[in-house]
């Protein structure tokens, strides 16, 4: 890179914790800073995004873009920045895959509004208002975001050139990422900057053969700090979950919840996990087994897609679930039928 | 018009060794069953991966079939003990996912047991239709209204952040 870079850091559906992250690599930030002058970071300046709408197409070199999108303002903001960056990062696991907002995918729209607006036991709102993206006052027409049903990636909404997993990303794996931007030392579009192997190989715990006959939950047991904290049955996804950490998580006796997404060459975290799991069961009996899974795992999507539901191939649950669909009668041999069960609502 | 009976589009996962075989037993024999499974086939019911049966259900499929060696039978000696457990394991998941667990199936045939096949191929068949198609990908297809906000909101800043 000839002379100082642009650099902008966004944030869309996100806790913030991405920008603490950035901060975490300490003095470094200086080296950042020599680097790249920051024209947009609505976190620590105060730059509108109508300063960004007048800016030359190509203006900003790096784009780092934290949060997924849940709203038109999120989807406006990715299209925005994609076309005014050279390089777009989607930084950390709500840009790479969704993260803990897009669990929300387990739900929808008008359920997240009742449960936020109407139905809460604290909300006083007899009138049952809740947020329209038109209103009319005095004439005047006043608009809000539209909230979509479904928290999309960031790399659904728009084109991403690299992806920064993790929640948030650790400082070391920043500095790489930056340094490698600085230097020109970039993969190949599209890549995941991170290792291509799993937590477990981070991870100093003593592995032998694993049989599970019950799946325990953090608070059931204190796990022993040496041995493998699957094989104490505790549900980690380790052995489905992409390095860079360094084991953060099982170094402090708590099993790997799978922040850094699906290891390099897997789409479906979940599937990988599901697997994972399925064979520690030690029963052959497809009665236990269904009691150790139900018993054990009572949350399956939270527990195997807390952060990978919107980049997961299934992307979110039914909006209408099977279960409150209109079933048809069996239709009489010959007779002609209506396909009904629609998804509309 | 005369509205068409909905045909389900089903996946089926065969084991190589035992309901692949009995699937062509029963085509040589000429035994009737519905045409609606799409059989794609496999060394072991112990290769079927949640996430092939995940790809399918988004890709369109309104169920999956997976069939293979009856437990204690295995070619593999004991994978398919494996598969049983994957598979109890994804249902759960599914289930989460408002997915009926009847759209997706597993079902033990030995290479002499076409009939078995077919019968459970029919009614696998006529479970899902009446279940109704899955159509996956429409719940994430949002109202091109929503798109339209996103465009216009260039114009909204410009219309209240310009003073003309």
């Amino acid at each position: 890179m000839n002379g100082k870079g642009r650099l902008a850091i966004y944030w869309a559906a996100s806790c913030g914790g991405c920008e603490i992250a950035i901060l975490s690599i300490n003095e470094k930030i200086l080296d950042v800073a020599a680097a790249f002058d920051i024209v947009f970071c609505p976190c620590i300046m105060d730059v509108k995004t109508r300063d960004v709408e007048k800016m030359p197409d190509g203006h900003i070199d790096v784009c780092l873009f934290n949060g997924s999108i849940r709203t038109s303002e999120q989807e406006y903001m990715a299209r925005l920045l994609r076309r005014k960056s050279r390089v777009l990062v989607a930084f950390g696991s709500c840009a790479h895959e969704g993260c803990i907002p897009a669990l929300a995918n387990l739900t929808r729209r008008d359920e997240i509004f009742a449960a936020c607006y109407t139905d809460c036991p604290s909300a006083d709102n007899a009138a049952r208002v809740v947020p329209q993206p038109e209103t009319r006052i005095d004439g005047m027409r006043l608009h809000l975001p539209v909230f979509y049903d479904t928290v999309r990636t960031l790399a659904q909404t728009v084109d991403v050139d690299y992806f920064l997993p993790g929640c948030p990303p650790e400082a070391p794996r920043i500095l790489d990422a930056i340094n490698a931007i600085v230097a020109g030392r970039l993969p190949p579009k599209g890549a995941v900057i991170g290792a291509a192997t799993t937590v477990c190989d981070e991870c100093p715990r003593t592995r032998t053969e694993k049989k599970i006959r019950r799946f325990a939950r953090t608070w059931q047991v204190i796990p022993d700090e040496k041995t493998c904290l699957l094989e104490q049955g505790l549900v980690c996804c380790g052995p489905a979950t992409r390095a860079g950490c360094g084991a953060l998580c099982p170094q402090v006796n708590s099993p790997c919840i799978g922040c850094y997404g699906p290891n390099a060459g897997e789409e479906d975290q979940g599937s990988r996990l599901m697997s994972a799991l399925a064979s520690v069961i030690d029963s052959n009996d497809p009665d236990e087994i269904q009691r150790i899974i139900e018993e054990g795992i009572p949350d399956p999507v939270g527990t195997f897609y807390r952060f990978s539901l919107a980049h997961s191939m299934l992307r979110r649950a039914a909006l209408v679930p099977d279960e409150q669909r209109v079933k048809l009668p069996l239709p009489a041999a010959g007779t002609a039928q209506t396909t009904g069960g629609e998804h509309g609502r | 018009m005369e509205q068409q009976q909905f045909e389900p589009r089903i996946v089926g996962f065969f084991c190589n060794w035992c309901s692949y075989r009995a699937a062509d037993v029963a085509g040589t024999a000429r035994m009737k069953h519905a045409p609606n499974v799409r059989i794609i086939r496999l060394m072991c019911s112990g290769r079927v991966e949640p996430a092939f049966v995940l790809k399918a259900l988004a890709d369109g499929a309104d169920g999956v079939l997976v069939a293979g060696c009856h437990p204690g039978e295995c070619h593999y000696i004991e994978q398919n003990y494996k598969t049983i457990r994957r598979f109890a394991m994804l249902r759960h998941t599914l289930r989460a996912l408002g997915i009926d667990p009847r759209r997706v199936r597993l079902v033990w045939a030995s290479a002499g047991e076409a009939a078995r096949l077919t019968q459970a191929i029919d009614e696998m068949v006529e479970t899902v239709r009446t279940l109704g198609p899955l159509r996956w990908r429409d719940n994430w297809e949002e109202d091109p209204a929503q798109r339209e906000a996103a465009d216009r909101t260039a114009d909204e800043h410009a219309a209240a952040m310009e003073v003309q």
